[in-house]
C-alpha cells in the first residue's frame, strides 16, 4: 500500500486508457504523455498498461507502506526519498516507512511515478484511469491508500541499457497532420499555421490545451463528427484548441489539424505560456 | 442505395470515412450497416469502430503504412452493402416528469416559442426520435427528429450547472443529460432514467440505431422510478415498446 500524505496540483492513476467504448461518449483517457509512463513502467520490468501516477506541476508526498521497486520518469520534479535526492529514469528500491517527496519544478510539466506491478485501483470499464463520472475519484485524495502489488522479489530487473530521450522535454515544435477540415482554410490562413509562433494559454488541462493568439477565419461549424486526442479544432471566434487525451469523443468545429503521438506527449509536458511551433509532418 | 463517400487518414492509425454532411436516416442506416461490416471483419485489427451522423473513425492497433491500399480494401468492403432495415432496433418509452420542479426554462420557453405548455409537452412526447449516435458526454444521446415548431437557438448565457437528467432542447436537438454539466439547452424537464452507469458493460442500455419516445410522467411517478432504481429494482426491458 501507499498512503498518500499531500496530493500535489492535479494528481492521477492512469494507464494507457479507456478503449473500447468511445461508441458510448466515454473519453479514451490513460497517460498524457504515454512515451514517459511507458518508459517507467519498462524500467522496472512493469506491463506496458499497468497502473502508474502521473503528477501535474507538483508532486505528491507518498509514504510506502510495504517494500517496492519504482521509477520516476518525464518532468524533473526533484524527487526525494527520505529527504535525499533520488535519481530519475532509473529503477529504485523503496522500504516500508519510505517517504517519496517532489520539490521544484526543474523542467516539463508532467511527473511519472511507476511502482512493481502497478497501482491496484479498481478497474472500471477495462481501464483504471480516472475519470469524472467513471471513476469513483477523479483524482487522487489525502489520504488515500492506493493498493500496490507485494513483491516479494525486490531483484532490479536487468534490463538491456535504456535511454531516455530527455530532448523532447525541450521540444518545441509540434508535427501534425493535415486534419479532415484543413483544406477549408484559405492558402493565407494554412501558411499562418506553419510560420507563426503559439503559445500555451491558461486554459490547459487533460482534456485541452488552448493556444494564443486567435487565428481569423470564416469557417462554418461541421455537423458533428468523431474527434481524437491530438484533434486540432479551430473555432469561429479564431481559438485554436488541441484536445488531450480526456477529450470528448466527437465534436462540431472544424478540425484542422492533427497531432502526432509524438508531439501529444511534447505537449503533455508544457504549460501556461510555453512557446510552440507547428510543423506540417510529410 | 450506395453514396459517394470520402476517406481520409485521421492519424497514424486512424481512418475516417465521410458520408455527404446531412442528418438523414438513410445515411444513418448506412452508416451503421458499414460500421457492423468493419467491426465483423476485424478490419486491420482495429480496436474501435466509431459512429456521428455522417461519418465512421476506425482506430487500428498498428501505424497504418500503406494507407491507399487501406482505402482499397474499405471500399471493396463498402460495395454490395446489403440492408436489413430496422433489423435491430428498439424503441425505449423514456418517462420524463414535465414538472416546474424540474423544467426550470418551460416558462421562458414557452413564450419564446409562443406555444402552450401543454402543447410542448404534447409535441416533444408525441415524436419517436433517432439515436444517431452517443457522444459529447458518456451517454448523451444524439437525436433526430425533432418537431421544427419546437426549434429555439440555445441560451446566450450557459447554466453552470445543468442537473443529471435533465431534458433539454437547443437549436433543433433535443437530449438528456447524462449528468451534472454545464449546459446552454433550455431545460423543460427530467427523466429518473439513467442513461449511463459505469459499473455495467455495456454502460448504456440504449445505443446508435435505437428510437425513443418521451412519455410524460407525474412527480410522484418520478419519485417511484428513482427510488426503484437506487434499489436496483428498475428493469430497463420495461421501457422496451411492444407492438
Amino acid at each position: 500500500m501507499i498512503k498518500v500524505l499531500k496530493t500535489g496540483f492535479y494528481s492521477t492513476i492512469q494507464d494507457q486508457g479507456r478503449l473500447g467504448h468511445l461508441g458510448y461518449g466515454v473519453p479514451i483517457s490513460g497517460t498524457m504523455d504515454s512515451y514517459s509512463s511507458l518508459f517507467a513502467n519498462t524500467l522496472i520490468g512493469n506491463n506496458e498498461n499497468d497502473a502508474v501516477l502521473e503528477m501535474t506541476m507538483t508532486g505528491a508526498d507518498l509514504l510506502f507502506l510495504g517494500s517496492t521497486t519504482i521509477a520516476i520518469t518525464g518532468a524533473d520534479m526533484s524527487p526525494t526519498l527520505n529527504g535525499k535526492p533520488i535519481e530519475m529514469f532509473k529503477s529504485i528500491i523503496v522500504n516500508s516507512n519510505d517517504k517519496l517527496s517532489f520539490g521544484r519544478l526543474v523542467n516539463g510539466f508532467r511527473a511519472y511515478m511507476a511502482v512493481k506491478g502497478g497501482f491496484l485501483s479498481k478497474t472500471v470499464l477495462g481501464s483504471r484511469s480516472m475519470f469524472k463520472g467513471i471513476t469513483d475519484d477523479f483524482r487522487i485524495q489525502k489520504e488515500y491508500c492506493i493498493e500496490i502489488k507485494n513483491s516479494s522479489s525486490l531483484a532490479i530487473p536487468k534490463n538491456a541499457k535504456l535511454n531516455f530521450n530527455a530532448s523532447y522535454l525541450e521540444e518545441d515544435t509540434l508535427g501534425v497532420m493535415k486534419g479532415p477540415e484543413f483544406h477549408k482554410l484559405s492558402k493565407n490562413q494554412q501558411n499562418l499555421l506553419f510560420s507563426r509562433e503559439f503559445q500555451v494559454s491558461k486554459y490547459n488541462n487533460r482534456m485541452a490545451y488552448q493556444f494564443q493568439p486567435l487565428v481569423q477565419n470564416d469557417l462554418e461549424s461541421i455537423l458533428t463528427s468523431p474527434v481524437l486526442p491530438g484533434t486540432v479544432q479551430l473555432t469561429p471566434s479564431g481559438q485554436l484548441i488541441v484536445l488531450m487525451r480526456d477529450c470528448q469523443t466527437t465534436g462540431g468545429y472544424p478540425r484542422v489539424l492533427q497531432l502526432t503521438e509524438k508531439s501529444i506527449n511534447i505537449l503533455s509536458q508544457k504549460t501556461t505560456g510555453n512557446h510552440l511551433k507547428i510543423r506540417l509532418k510529410q | 442505395m450506395s453514396f459517394q463517400l470520402r476517406y481520409s487518414q485521421y492519424n497514424e492509425r486512424s481512418i475516417l470515412i465521410e458520408w455527404p454532411a446531412i442528418i438523414d436516416e438513410n445515411i444513418l442506416q448506412d452508416v451503421l450497416v458499414f460500421k457492423e461490416k468493419i467491426e465483423i471483419n476485424n478490419f486491420k485489427q482495429s480496436v474501435q469502430v466509431i459512429s456521428a451522423y455522417s461519418s465512421i473513425l476506425i482506430i487500428c492497433i498498428h501505424t497504418i503504412d500503406n494507407v491507399n491500399d487501406v482505402f482499397l480494401d474499405l471500399k471493396q468492403l463498402y460495395l454490395n452493402q446489403v440492408y436489413n432495415k430496422g433489423k435491430d432496433s428498439k424503441i425505449f418509452q423514456i418517462p420524463v416528469c414535465y414538472d416546474a420542479e424540474f423544467a426550470m426554462d418551460l416558462d421562458a420557453y414557452s413564450e419564446a416559442i409562443k406555444m402552450s405548455k401543454d402543447d410542448i409537452i404534447r409535441l416533444h412526447s408525441d415524436t419517436i426520435y433517432t439515436v444517431y449516435f452517443i457522444g459529447f458526454l458518456p451517454g448523451f444521446l444524439y437525436l433526430g427528429g425533432l418537431n421544427s415548431a419546437l426549434h429555439l437557438d440555445r441560451k446566450t448565457t450557459p447554466n453552470l450547472n445543468v442537473k443529471k437528467g435533465s431534458v433539454g432542447i437547443g437549436g433543433k436537438q433535443t437530449g438528456i443529460y447524462p449528468q451534472d454539466s454545464p449546459g446552454g439547452w433550455h431545460i423543460i424537464g427530467n427523466s429518473p432514467i439513467e442513461l449511463f452507469n459505469p459499473k455495467q458493460n455495456p454502460p448504456c442500455f440504449i445505443k446508435a440505431g435505437d428510437m425513443i419516445k418521451f412519455h410524460p410522467i407525474s412527480k410522484s411517478e418520478y419519485q417511484n422510478i428513482k427510488s426503484e432504481i437506487l434499489n436496483s429494482n428498475f428493469d430497463f426491458k420495461t421501457l422496451l415498446t411492444h407492438d
